[in-house]
């Protein structure tokens, strides 16, 4: 019953996200209207949704109305204009914003507790799960002690008594 | 009774790991620019429209460098400290305004014509500094944000810290407080100009 629920509510969640992401093309549409070019535009759309806005933090520029985003975005679209690289584009936002722009950010000392620590914690609760369930089996083994003459005896007449009826 | 205190020690590690979280600045995002070099620049200064300033300008001075707008709330704040600070005359405080017009929603500058945008800006600035009174050596201004850009300016007001060598020391987002400038900002710019 708890794992139906479980999988009902991770289904929905990611139901959720399929049905925000047409959104979030369709707020910057009226900008792709404005560029011709629709190669240039999807590549803007690619590099947009890799890089974090960082007025509000939890947007890409591409889902953000923030200046900032807005600012960004076109500065993007300039430099596709100008034949720079995506690799460039992204190292000139990182020169300036650091990896926190980033929405992956590339797995290095300072991110490696980021990108590490889920598994260490997933980890570490089998290690916690292994050992309880040890402790509880030992538990309940050491707590099965062999019945004394007098319990037998009683159990046996509860036997018999039951049997008869 | 040993397996009770255990859980009670790891939840009271979350909860100082929570407050601690909680404590910390989410827009205190560490800058990639500080120990690299002050990105240049060539902007109209607001006192003399036909005078630009370069970072070049200021080589062997240590200086700050302080993003502001009319538009921007939390440079009210932080803006008396700034006067207080200029009082001193001990460094050269120069002003970075920050997308004056372009920057308040209620303008379109797509639809201003040719030099309106430049001159509205002018305008506001001017008036904003003798309403609140002006701290700045000189204030360059950045109408449409590219040298923000450059700056990794993501909020307004922001400071820099620039050594003789060009070299951005320090970089503090949002308003200064006094204890950022009694306890960070005095004692770098003390420690640089040796």
């Amino acid at each position: 019953m708890i794992l139906r629920t479980l999988l009902f509510s991770v289904f929905f969640a990611l139901a959720a996200n399929l049905a925000d992401a047409p959104s979030a093309l369709a707020s910057s549409a009226t900008e792709a209207a404005l560029a011709a070019d629709p190669v240039a535009e999807k590549r803007l759309q690619a590099l947009s949704e890799e890089l974090r806005c960082l007025v509000c933090q939890n947007q890409t520029i591409a889902d953000s109305n923030a200046e900032l985003a807005q600012d960004l975005r076109h500065e993007v679209r300039t430099m596709i204009k100008d034949g720079k690289t995506d690799k460039e584009i992204v190292d000139f936002m990182v020169t300036r914003y650091g990896d926190f722009v980033l929405y992956r950010p590339p797995v290095k000392g300072i991110t490696l507790l980021l990108w590490g620590g889920p598994i260490a914690l997933m980890l570490l609760g089998f290690f916690v799960l292994q050992r309880y369930l040890r402790q509880r089996a030992k538990r309940v083994l050491d707590a099965e002690q062999p019945l004394s003459a007098d319990e037998a005896s009683r159990a046996e007449a509860l036997f018999k008594e039951i049997s008869q009826k | 009774m040993n397996r009770y205190y255990w859980i009670l020690g790891a939840f009271a590690a979350l909860v100082v790991l929570l407050g601690v979280g909680l404590g910390l600045n989410p827009r205190d995002v560490p800058s990639p620019l500080v120990g690299k070099p002050a990105p240049a620049f060539n902007l109209a200064v607001l006192a003399s429209p036909d005078k630009t300033l370069s970072p070049k300008d200021m080589h062997d001075k240590v200086w700050l460098l302080n993003v502001w707008a009319s538009w921007c709330v939390s440079c009210r704040q932080e803006h008396p400290l700034l006067v207080e600070f200029s009082k001193k005359g001990s460094v050269p405080l120069v002003g970075l305004n920050y997308k004056e017009v372009r920057g308040d929603g209620g303008f379109d500058v797509s639809k201003m014509a040719a030099g309106e945008e430049k001159k509205l800006a002018f305008e506001r600035a001017n008036k904003w500094l003798a309403d609140h009174g002006d701290p700045y050596t000189l204030t360059v201004m950045d109408l449409d944000g590219r040298v923000g850009i450059d700056y990794g300016v993501y909020g307004v007001p922001e400071t820099y810290v620039i050594d003789k060598g060009g070299v951005i020391r320090m970089k503090h987002t949002g308003p200064i407080t006094p204890d950022v400038l009694g306890k960070k900002i005095m004692p770098l710019l003390a420690e640089l100009d040796k």
